[in-house]
């Protein structure tokens, strides 16, 4: 059973972000694992403990990027792809055109993604590689169970959960709570030094670069939320004129009673 | 002709909120651009309800329960007839399934989770929140169709009060590789937060997993969804489905009532686009009274039980 993980290398979570023109300013950023990209490498991971195989990541990105591969290879995955190019500049569809043609080029049977991409939080690429494949696609799992050409996927829906049956190969995103995945561990680090990554242009995927770097959704310009300033702050030892306080916001002001 | 197309979701039979929601703004981009609003619906069904929402045409498939493949065939399909400008889907969980999928078939982009959307100089305008609400991006979509996906909340659900919507039926497509083998659903009485327009949150303040009762209660009494702060969720007191934030749901209710939520940024991130916000914690130095509209400093287990029978008395008048 081979897998192949498509990781993406974002600003970490914990971060403040400052903005250059209409785009976040990287100086001084720390980059980590987009955190649903985890969850879907460990998901990889544990599929092949358990049938073989190999879990191939790959990463569509500027060099910083390549950090991403040595993580997820330090946490079991086997073979690495670095698409290098400047993702930033590209769209969702740019992206997964990109990631589609590189997972043709690899054996696979499972192709998986987080959910969505933190930070961007377009929630795009993963169908839109399922769609350019032509392959079943489910969304947002929570739990998986890997069969005999087929799987079992549960779909977080609203408040609520589907369990779906596809054929494989089939795409995969990963919701939080799919698995906890587990640390890089030492020997882990070693051996993924040892792993050369694969480095691939865009045109070595045979695709234009104009047509994938073209935007269809153009960012026009970027801002910081306006700055809200805390309202009114009131002692609440007396729990009951508290209570009548709260009510008489919610029913006067947010006219939500 | 620059008409609007919106995928209009069924549940029990009638329109979902968001639906309606993307429906409105479906009309006024509609109005703008010079051209006509229609849905697609995968029941004729929902022809009455979309007319009143302003549809003058409901294209309908016999697809059935959701699945993306056929559903993303038929979309195709009502594209490919109406010819529209613009393409709108609800963010619901189906709705971005889906909207992906049509417009990588179509080779056109899309503007996610947008809360603002206009036509201007003949172009789709959206802003989105990136970061979870940390920054926001106002992008142009440049495609025909342009597709965006529509934050549930953001924009108001009016009726228009025109007649029934014209059905314009179309081919059922082939099968599904996905089948359906069961849905779970929750308890009674649990709400998505996505679409609540109330939202009662509980923080690491609750000390432990079973005081979550005191948020549940509280949400029970006054109608809205159980959120949850990321520290609960990674410490198991409950299921990630209530986490709001940033690797959670953003989320944008009309009242967010927070109670032992400290306020980290990825949490403030995820909820700060909340129209009104009540926070109580016994820090007055939380973070989260710098976002809160109304603070109110103290034990969240004294205050709590006594808002809920207020909550109650209230409702029962």
């Amino acid at each position: 059973m081979n897998s192949v993980v498509c990781i993406s290398h974002v600003p970490d979570t914990e971060a403040r972000i400052k903005i250059a023109g209409a785009k976040v300013d990287e100086a001084g950023l720390k980059f980590i694992v987009s955190p649903y990209d985890e969850f879907a490498l460990e998901e990889a991971i544990r599929v092949k403990e358990k049938s073989g195989g190999d879990v191939t990541v790959v990463t569509f990105g500027p060099d910083r990027a390549q950090q991403a591969l040595r993580e997820a290879l330090a946490r079991g995955a086997t073979k690495a792809i670095h698409v290098k190019g400047e993702s930033g500049d590209a769209d969702a569809l740019g992206i997964a055109k990109v990631l589609a043609a590189t997972i043709k080029s690899v054996p696979h049977d499972l192709v998986f993604f987080g959910k969505q991409g933190v930070g961007t939080d377009n929630g795009l690429v993963g169908p839109m590689v399922a769609e350019l494949l032509g392959y079943p696609q489910v969304n947002v799992v929570t739990k998986l169970e890997v069969g005999d050409g087929r799987i079992t996927a549960h779909r977080e829906i609203e408040a609520a959960e589907e369990v779906l049956e596809a054929p494989l190969p089939a795409v995969v995103t990963a919701q939080k709570g799919l698995n906890e995945p587990r640390y890089a561990s030492l020997k882990g680090i070693m051996a993924a030094k040892k792993v050369a990554i694969d480095t691939k242009s865009i045109a070595d995927l045979g695709l234009d670069e104009g047509d994938v770097l073209r935007q269809r959704v153009v960012v026009v310009s970027l801002e910081l939320p306006p700055e809200k300033s805390g309202g009114r702050k009131i002692d609440g030892a007396d729990a009951n004129a508290a209570a009548q306080e709260i009510l008489n916001y919610i029913r006067s002001e947010a006219k939500a009673l | 002709m620059a008409g609007v197309l919106v995928f209009a979701e069924i549940k029990d039979g009638k329109l979902k909120k968001a639906s309606r929601e993307a429906l409105t703004i479906g009309r006024k981009l509609a109005e703008a651009a010079g051209g006509e609003l229609s849905a697609f619906a995968s029941d004729a069904a929902a022809a009455e309800e979309a007319g009143r929402y302003g549809a003058k045409k409901v294209y309908v498939a016999g697809v059935g329960a959701y699945s993306t493949e056929s559903y993303t065939a038929a979309l195709a399909e009502a594209v490919s007839q109406a010819q529209p400008a613009v393409v709108l889907f609800a963010g619901t969980s189906d709705g971005r399934d889906l909207a992906p999928r049509v417009a990588a078939r179509l080779n056109v982009g899309v503007a996610s989770d947008v809360d603002r959307l206009e036509w201007t100089d003949g172009k789709l305008r959206a802003r989105r929140p990136v970061y979870s609400g940390k920054a926001f991006a106002t992008v142009e979509v440049t495609g025909t169709p342009a597709i965006a996906t529509t934050r549930p909340n953001a924009f108001p659900a009016e009726e228009a009060g025109g007649g029934a919507a014209e059905v314009v039926n179309l081919a059922t497509p082939a099968e599904n590789r996905v089948k359906l083998v069961e849905t779970h659903t929750p308890e009674a009485g649990e709400m998505s937060l996505a679409e609540a327009d109330i939202i009662v949150s509980g923080g690491r303040g609750l000390k432990e997993a079973q005081n979550f009762s005191y948020i549940r209660d509280l949400a029970h009494a006054i109608g809205g969804a159980v959120g949850a702060s990321r520290a609960t969720v990674d410490a198991g007191w409950i299921d990630h489905q209530h986490q709001v934030g940033q690797t959670g749901r953003v989320v944008s209710p009309t009242l967010y009532i927070a109670a032992g939520v400290s306020g980290a940024i990825q949490h403030l991130a995820g909820m700060s686009s909340s129209k009104h916000i009540v926070a109580i914690n016994k820090d007055p130095e939380a973070p989260i009274f710098r976002i809160a509209d109304l603070g109110i400093v103290g034990d969240l287990f004294q205050i709590l039980p006594a808002l809920t029978e207020e909550v109650k008395k209230a409702k029962a008048h």
